[in-house]
């Protein structure tokens, strides 16, 4: 069994390299893109006018001044010891700054996804349930569901339930109440795009010949959802996970902004704003591990839900 | 097992009385359906595709589907009416007073559970079984169904199983129980004759047990092997019934005539398959010849002297194609390779017809990848009227395309969807690019003519048409080019029986008339013995026989030829 | 995967649905709706024949009534005439996305289907990594380099969507080429140049036009969300992300200058779903 097991998973794990490799030297090329002195970067922008005895200086304690390979593998190195380099407007460490903002993203990013599955299962079994009613609503609710730009719906949820009834924290207050909102936002949509996918694809599995089998058996309508079709109609949903937490963290950025929560989204958006590029940098490389250890996840619970796969 | 003393049989397993089932508000597809089953009985309901067979197999278990309107006289299982029962009364009664047989169990067990699981279920929904009595009751099934060493299966996928194996495991689920009545929808569908011999020996050795069977059927030969009885279905009617001998022998409706004249079966060259003209409508549908008894019913038919074989062969004995000692392997998933085919050699002479036959897995396939130069081979050579072919170049090659057509089983797929029939044909007859030919219109027409379609097809696109008219523009396609030999690859396996006769018969037409030389690659012995003048058997990859149809159909050489002829279904013992 | 890969995988489903030529309500209402937002991007006078930058400081923060029935903003401007003339802004950004999108996943998906082993190989490995920088975060980074705005921002989401598209037009091509017909066609005596133009490209760009329509509405959903960040179209700009993002200020007591942008980025985007899976469906039937 490890035998099978230990090959594969070496492979996986050399690949997974592979690609952070790849995106930390996308991200450094990318970087020296920007037009313009870095080293005025960190002293504050065009706007700061330091002295060039500054900028120099600034230059040497970056490395500035080194050739562009050499500045690679240097960062490659630090890369490696896990030192992601230092914040020009912060003035702060940004691996420290990275970790400690991580935990608040990936909570709501996990329990986004708890419900947009729970929601959407929930949705797709309803609606195949009964009649053509509430198949057209199902199939209305996901459409809509999914067009929701977080934005808006954050937004909307705050004028209703915040400022309308009064009974939700416009504002992250640190507390379960605070987490609601900005969960149902990241939520919502997600579970319209991964209901069209449940819905389908139980909809393909209830016609299916094993179906029928097993209805011919004596299996009950329950039974044949629970014990055959639920399984089949979760496994495209399953293999989306990796790319819907993916959108989770992009739609953190919003979410977190505009719920005044701290996090990797608004650590993001406010680097970019100051194009502080070590913390844009640092974030893009923690999101792409989580990135890729969510798909090694999925991987792995595919594997767990559908036996085929551990065949080869 | 009369059926005319059944009818009022009160110990019948199943009784059917004026069966109706409609979808929505549409006209119904089953139209006063009646018949019934005696304990020990198998009947068989045979019918082309459209003819409403499954759905009254499907309504007998309350599983016609949702917006369906079932309605009858009677519906009895085991004496006790089923009409009207609730979704709840159909679940206690499923599994137990009847089990379904479905086509393909790839797809008819669920492929994320072990098979030993699906077939626990019936235990578990109807029994009071433990787990452990449930799991020797499994080990027992498969042992009775012929599954060799049923404590390794168990724990089986449905994808980690033969076809044969599968089935088996299927049928071990829907007799969990031993329910008295055992429905089978198209049981042996797409299983190699061999094992589907073993499969109706397995739902024969439970008939014989004393359970009622109903076998759903679109192949009357196959039926016949074990049917006591048949009923044809037609139009949503039973349009005859009676003892199967009886049926086959001296049919009475029009449909069991034509269906029993389209077996290809021992039927000599050049005899008509189907009562029609080229365009497959019934011009005299009275002739007498399809009323004379099917050849395959009397048994020592396929020994009698070929027709003008001979003769032919000598007359026109240039070699038109030649594969010498072909090989070639592929690799397979887990990095290995697998030879598909292993030094092939024969020759076609120019005007006959050389039939490969073999099972799924053969190679056959691939011989006509080869042949068709899609493929080049690892080891030996095709050469076409003398000319090296694989081991020419693709330029060189595309000027002799033209002579060697080819149709495909999957007709469909082999057209760009996105094209009109005219279009199609239009492109296949520019490939001549004759100087002055008529105008193209008059040329598409003549084509269709030829193959037996109206003008009318030719604005439409292919996904409108009939398998049989599929098949047709693929053989109008492959006539375009104004071939000299044509490779046909299953060309009417996927096609009903009166269809795939009328499709033989236009064929053989074609050949004779343009003097075609023809490679036929089947499954099915009784097509290729009906259309060939040699015949290739082949078995993983190697060519174990060859010789003339009546020499290797009469008096098999090699002992897998003759475990292949005794699986074809023929007449009853 | 993306969501464009949930959309068309899921109109590959529906497939089973069974061909229906009759137009559906939803689809008649998703074509009239085009047309309406089609003609606001066009001649937006016609629907709106007021200034979307009149200031009119004295009937400032409107609630929706009679005379402005969205409501207005903070220095009174009607914010149905904004609304109606942002279409323009909001339909252009998001064709301009998709397209670079598109025309980016069409010369990455046919390098990887068409040209061997070893160039699939290589833009496989390629499309994986940029699928590690997933959503907006892609755009983010084109943003930090070349900075905020209407431009950049809308090159930035075409980047995000471009691997998205090349995965489905790679899967595309190589269905395509090994279907039945084009070996058929080589049977027939086709050259490969022969064969690709008449069948194989075809028969792959085809689809791609349902793509887009799908791609579109995402699009500009994923530019507003930008411009709402403050990294896209700016206040004053009609754009409806830029309108949404201005009213953030005022949404305790002005809820109507967030929602009604909203709402039509929504009325966009289900709009766009709609079309492009009833246009998808009606392909495959045909």
């Amino acid at each position: 069994m490890l035998a099978r097991v230990l090959p594969r998973l070496a492979a996986r794990l050399a690949g997974a390299v592979f690609v952070l490799w790849m995106v930390a030297t996308i991200t450094f090329f990318a970087v020296r893109l920007i037009p313009g002195d870095p080293a005025q970067a960190v002293l504050g922008g065009p706007g700061s006018q330091a002295s060039p005895e500054a900028l120099a200086a600034v230059s040497a304690e970056y490395g500035f001044d080194q050739p562009v390979i050499v500045q690679y593998f240097a960062q490659l190195g630090r890369l490696i010891t896990g030192d992601l380099g230092r914040s020009y407007a912060l003035n702060m460490d940004v691996g420290p700054l990275v970790l400690s903002q991580l935990g608040g993203t990936l909570l709501l990013a996990v329990l986004a996804l708890v419900l947009a599955w729970l929601l959407a299962l929930a949705l797709a079994t309803w609606s195949t349930r009964g009649g053509k009613v509430a198949a057209r609503v199902g199939s209305s609710l996901e459409i809509v569901a999914a067009a929701l730009p977080h934005f808006w719906l954050a937004t909307s949820l705050i004028v209703v339930f915040s400022i309308g009834l009064g009974v939700l924290p416009p504002i992250s207050t640190g507390d379960i109440a605070g987490l609601v909102l900005p969960v149902l936002t990241l939520a919502v949509p997600l579970a319209g795009f991964l209901g069209q996918i449940m819905r389908e694809s139980l909809l393909a599995a209830l016609e299916s010949p094993f179906v029928l089998s097993a209805r011919a058996r004596g299996e009950s309508e329950r039974g044949v959802r629970w014990v055959h079709a639920l399984r089949h109609a979760s496994l495209p949903a399953i293999s989306l996970s990796g790319w819907a937490f993916g959108s989770l963290i992009s739609g953190a950025v919003v979410v977190e902004t505009i719920f005044a929560r701290p996090g990797l989204g608004r650590t993001l958006l406010n680097a970019v704003t100051l194009r502080d590029v070590p913390v844009v940098t640092g974030v893009v490389m923690i999101v792409a591990v989580a990135y890729i250890l969510m798909t090694l996840l999925t991987d792995a619970a595919s594997r767990l839900v559908d036996p085929r796969l551990r065949l080869t | 097992m009369n059926g005319q003393v059944l009818e009022s049989d009160s110990a019948a397993a199943l009784t059917v009385r004026n069966l109706r089932v409609g979808f929505g508000s549409a006209e119904p597809v089953v139209r006063g359906v009646s018949f019934v089953v005696a304990p020990g009985e198998c009947l068989a309901i045979v019918g082309e595709s459209g003819s409403g067979k499954s759905v009254t197999a499907r309504s007998l278990l309350g599983l016609a589907g949702t917006n369906s309107r079932v309605s009858a006289d009677r519906l009895e299982l085991g004496g006790r009416s089923v009409l009207g029962l609730t979704d709840r009364a159909w679940q206690a009664r499923r599994g137990k007073d009847v089990g379904l047989v479905l086509q393909d169990a790839l797809v008819s067990l669920d492929p994320l559970r072990p098979i030993g699981r699906e077939i626990a279920d019936s235990l578990r929904l109807h029994t009071t079984l433990g787990a452990a009595g449930r799991a020797r009751r499994v080990l027992e099934l498969l042992d009775a169904v012929g599954l060799p060493q049923p404590e390794l299966q168990v724990r089986k996928l449905s994808g980690q199983l033969s076809g044969g194996e599968r089935q088996r495991a299927l049928i071990a689920a829907a007799i969990a129980l031993n329910p008295p009545l055992l429905i089978a929808d198209e049981p042996t569908t797409a299983l190699d004759v061999t094992v589907q011999a073993q499969i109706l020996a397995l739902l024969e050795q439970i008939t014989g047990a004393g359970t009622a069977v109903l076998l759903i059927s679109h192949d009357l030969a196959v039926v016949s092997r074990i049917a006591h009885r048949v009923a044809v279905m037609y139009d949503g009617q039973l349009v005859e019934t009676g003892r199967t001998a009886q049926v086959l022998g001296s049919p009475q409706h029009e449909q069991t005539r034509r269906m029993v004249a389209a077996i290809p079966a021992d039927k000599p060259r050049g005899t008509r398959l189907s009562p029609a003209n080229r365009s497959g409508a019934p011009s005299t549908p009275d002739t007498p010849s399809f009323l004379s008894t099917p050849s395959f019913l009397s048994t020592p038919s396929f020994l009698s002297t070929p027709s003008n074989f001979g003769a032919e062969v000598s007359r026109e004995s240039t070699v038109v194609l030649e594969a010498i000692g072909l090989s070639k392997s592929f690799r397979r998933p887990d990095g290995t390779s697998q030879l598909a085919v292993d030094d092939v050699s024969f020759t076609l002479h120019h005007g006959s017809t050389l039939g490969i036959v073999g099972e799924s897995g053969s190679g056959k396939t691939t011989v006509a990848r080869l042949l068709l130069a899609l493929l080049a081979p690892e080891h030996g050579e095709v050469h076409v009227f003398g000319e090296p072919w694989s081991a020419a170049s693709e330029k060189t090659r595309r000027e002799l395309r033209a002579s060697v057509g080819a149709i495909y089983q999957d007709a469909l797929g082999s057209f760009d969807p996105r094209w009109s029939i005219a279009e199609i044909l239009t492109d296949a007859l520019n490939l001549r690019r004759e100087r002055g030919a008529p105008h193209t219109t008059t040329r598409l027409t003549s084509l269709l003519d030829e193959v037996g379609l109206a003008p009318t097809v030719l604005p439409r696109r292919p996904l409108e048409l009939s398998g049989g008219q599929r098949q047709r523009v693929g053989i109008a396609r492959a006539l375009a080019g104004r071939p000299e030999i044509l490779i046909c690859d299953e060309p009417v396996s996927s096609l009903d029986v009166t269809v795939q006769a009328q499709v033989l018969d236009l064929l053989d037409d074609v050949q004779r008339e343009r003097g075609l030389s023809l490679i036929f690659i089947s499954h099915d012995l009784g097509v290729v013995q009906h259309i060939s003048d040699q015949i290739a058997v082949m078995r993983d990859g190697r060519i174990v026989e060859i010789g003339p149809a009546e020499r290797v159909f009469a008096a098999p050489q090699h002992p897998y030829s003759a475990q292949l002829l005794a699986a074809v279904p023929r007449g009853p013992v | 995967m993306s969501d464009l890969e949930v959309q068309t995988g899921l109109s590959a489903q529906s497939r089973q649905s069974g061909p229906s030529r009759r137009l559906g309500v939803a689809e008649a209402t998703a074509g009239v709706l085009a047309l309406l937002l089609v003609a606001s991007a066009v001649v937006p006078q016609l629907l709106a024949p007021g200034d979307p930058f009149a200031i009119d400081p004295l009937s400032a923060f409107q609630p929706p009534n009679f005379a402005h029935g969205f409501g207005t903003d903070e220095s009174g401007r009607d914010i149905y005439t904004r609304v109606v003339h942002g279409t323009q802004y909001s339909l252009v950004i998001g064709a301009a996305a998709t397209a670079i999108g598109l025309g980016l996943g069409i010369v990455l998906g046919t390098l990887a289907g068409m040209l061997g082993r070893v160039i699939d190989f290589t833009v496989n490995r390629f499309l994986e990594v940029l699928f590690a920088f997933p959503g907006l975060l892609l755009a983010l980074l084109f943003i930090v380099i070349f900075g905020p705005g209407v431009v950049t921002a809308t090159i930035a989401v075409g980047l995000s969507t471009a691997p998205g598209y090349a995965r489905i037009i790679r899967a595309q091509l190589i269905t395509v080429r090994s279907q039945a017909f084009v070996e058929a066609a080589t049977v027939l005596g086709r050259t490969r140049w022969q064969i690709l133009l008449r069948h194989i490209l075809p028969n792959t760009l085809a689809p791609l036009f349902v793509l887009a329509t799908l791609g579109i509405g995402q699009a500009i959903v994923w530019a507003a969300t930008l411009s709402y960040l403050g990294l896209g179209a700016e206040p004053p700009t009609a754009e409806w992300g830029a309108m949404l993002s201005a009213g953030r200020t005022y949404i305790t007591s002005a809820w109507w200058m967030s929602f009604f942008p909203g709402l039509f980025i929504v009325l966009t985007a289900v709009t766009a779903t709609v079309l492009g899976r009833s246009i998808d469906r009606r392909m495959r039937h045909v």
